[in-house]
């Protein structure tokens, strides 16, 4: 083996890439600008439009309650809710979005609250429209309030304590550290990010350096130099692996740095909500750590699969054909690991990305189970080195390298 | 009787094609070229010149036969074989994103060439080649002149004792041919055994001192141009080649 040849194709095939807009772009720009902007960007985007609909001022219907005005009188006064008369058609009206919910007041409700008897107020709404479930909900905490209210008075009219409907108190407290919390809640996220970039990065310099050097006519030019193909492949192996490594970096780092911006951002517009889960949003620096080094051999099976499938296309084209279809392939178990209630056992340690991603999840939460990480990171080196052998193998076959 | 610099015996290569079945591209090609000679290699398209010769510099491993190139087995060998030739085809293209003076160290490094050796050679061929002017230049800007110069920088950059061209001048205009067929002859001035493919007669014609005809990957007659004239009765060698193909088909 000689390491001088490899890390002279190593070297030359960084230049090139680096020359590269292409790879520029998929190994530098998407991770430091794209990845915190879709992330970051996605999830103010979405606490703003939240914060617009719930500034909004719904128009709600009442329908009947002409026999109650008390109760009509107190809901009118409800703050922040316009009453619109009502109509026969609500319910289309709800549909059509033009009015948010409408409440039905039984009859006689005002004097069922006096006589103790049981009514029941019905709200109608559009569920998952948000808009609608934020009207709806402030006129269920009118109700919910109403009824306490209703309760107390009748409490007080009979001499009993409150405590009677309400015996004891339930206080629930926090006490994992926030480091723990936030890595409950990005647990899922930083895996299946890290293993996603790792793909994505490795995927154009794999078939740039193989079908996109048959395109170009220099792949005959290589192979008549004395190099021997093992070292060939090492060295383009080398560089597909440091672009998987560097996207996944540059975008964790990138990452890390916008979390950071906006937590130290006390800007005006940040809701106390907002600030509180950026505050949990905390990782572990060696739980981070240690998701890279369990990634690591997925991140070279990942450069040495791309390189061996897209060494079979003849054309850049070809390649990107055969490789978009496995983004599905590595997405699907990367996403499984988020599903709540999947947890390592001994046959899942054994299925390539998936038992990365669940172990990953553990690990940023500071839990070290040493007997499942041992048998997941040997069970990641097997699947690594079977790619890297095949894809030593196949740049020995001529019916691969001159495909026509 | 000086070293055979380029042997081969039975040479075959069969490929397997789906809509043809089991090709025979090369069928017992033997040949063999004296040290600074030129050996023409004349056919039409698809006789077999191109995968002979990949044969013949290690890209492709022969079905059968055995063939050697510098006392070097191809088979055997190759790392050698592949150390001791320059290898030129319009298939072998530049890296464009590295310039003229990258590409060329890129391949003296991979000949393992040390680096005062390597800066020494690539000052002597750019100089020679005229190549100072654009040698920061990037492959990918540089006319097609300039492009066919880096290759042959980059087949000399080791000064290999065997040069094989494959069609090194198709697709390329007038002036450019031209400097590709003076360098081929420039080979031959300074020792070096040259094995050449074409199906253009007059460059065969102009530059080698022996011809072989391949036909259906067969060699169907080899000899110097007067042994041809002279055996075949004619002098003019695209008549002799329709003659001879004519007859081998």
């Amino acid at each position: 083996m000689s390491l001088r040849n490899v890390s002279v194709v190593y070297k030359k095939e960084m230049v090139d890439s680096l020359r590269d807009r292409r790879t520029l772009i998929s190994m530098v720009v998407v991770p430091i600008l794209l990845m915190p902007a879709l992330t970051i960007g996605m999830s103010s985007l979405s606490i703003r439009l939240m914060n617009r609909a719930r500034q909004e001022v719904p128009r709600v219907m009442i329908l009947g309650g002409e026999d109650s005005p008390k109760t009509t009188a107190a809901l009118r006064q409800s703050p922040g809710v316009e009453f619109v008369p009502a109509t026969a058609n609500y319910k289309d009206e709800i549909i059509e979005k033009r009015v948010r919910a409408a409440v039905e007041i039984p009859p006689g409700f005002d004097a069922a609250l006096e006589s103790g008897e049981m009514k029941k107020v019905a709200i109608y709404y559009y569920e998952g429209e948000i808009r609608s479930q934020f009207a709806s909900q402030s006129m269920q905490t009118f109700f919910r309030n109403l009824r306490e209210r209703t309760v107390s008075q009748r409490l007080a009219a009979r001499n009993l304590p409150e405590s009677i409907l309400k015996p004891f108190d339930i206080a629930a407290q926090n006490v994992a550290p926030p480091e723990k919390v936030g890595g409950n809640i990005l647990g899922g996220l930083i895996p299946y990010m890290v293993i996603l970039l790792c793909m994505t990065g490795a995927m154009y310099p794999a078939m740039d350096l193989t079908a996109g050097e048959k395109e170009r006519g220099t792949m005959e030019t290589i192979l008549c130099s004395p190099i021997s193909r093992t070292h060939l492949v090492l060295g383009k192996f080398l560089m597909v692996l440091t672009a998987a490594l560097a996207t996944a970096m540059l975008s964790i780092a990138s990452m890390t740095v916008s979390f950071k911006f906006a937590k130290s951002s006390t800007g005006a517009g940040m809701s106390e909500a907002r600030r509180a889960a950026l505050a949990n949003l905390t990782l572990d620096p060696k739980g981070v750590l240690a998701v890279f080094a369990m990634v690591l051999p997925i991140a070279v099976m990942f450069a040495a699969a791309l390189l061996a499938i897209s060494l079979f296309a003849k054309s850049f084209k070809e390649a990107q054909s055969y490789l978009s279809p496995l983004m599905i392939v590595v997405i699907l178990p990367a996403v499984a690991a988020l599903l709540p209630g999947i947890e390592l056992n001994t046959r899942l340690a054994l299925i390539p990305i998936l038992n990365t991603s669940l172990v990953s999840k553990e690990l940023v939460t500071g839990t070290y189970h040493w007997n499942y990480i041992a048998l997941i990171f040997g069970s990641s080196c097997v699947y690594a080195a079977v790619a890297l052998f095949a894809a030593v193998k196949l740049f020995q076959r001529e019916d691969v390298l001159f495909r026509a | 009787m000086a070293r055979l610099m380029i042997e081969a015996d039975n040479l075959c290569k069969n490929f397997k094609d789906k809509k043809r079945g089991l090709v025979k591209a090369v069928d017992q090609v033997s040949f063999r070229c004296q040290p600074g000679q030129i050996y023409g290699l004349l056919g039409a398209n698809g006789a077999g010149k191109t995968t002979t010769l990949r044969m013949l510099a290690t890209i492709l491993q022969p079905t059968s036969g055995s063939a050697s190139v510098a006392g070097y087995d191809v088979v055997r060998q190759p790392q050698q074989v592949r150390h001791s030739v320059g290898f030129l085809s319009t298939a072998t293209a530049l890296y464009g994103r590295l310039s003229a003076r990258e590409m060329v160290e890129y391949f003296g490094r991979l000949h393992g060439l040390d680096e005062p050796t390597l800066a020494k050679r690539i000052e002597e061929i750019f100089t020679r080649l005229e190549m100072t002017e654009f040698s920061d230049r990037r492959c990918e800007k540089l006319s097609t002149g300039m492009k066919q110069k880096v290759s042959i920088a980059r087949t000399l950059v080791h000064d290999p004792p065997v040069m094989i061209f494959d069609e090194p001048t198709i697709g390329l205009d007038v002036m450019t041919a031209r400097t590709i067929v003076a360098f081929i002859r420039e080979c031959r001035t300074r020792g070096k055994t040259v094995i050449f493919s074409s199906h253009v007669m007059s460059e065969v014609e102009k530059l080698c001192d022996h011809i072989g005809i391949i036909h259906n990957g067969k060699i169907l007659t080899e000899g110097t141009l007067p042994q041809l004239r002279e055996k075949y009765a004619m002098q003019d060698l695209e008549d002799i080649f329709v003659h001879v193909v004519g007859d081998g088909r």
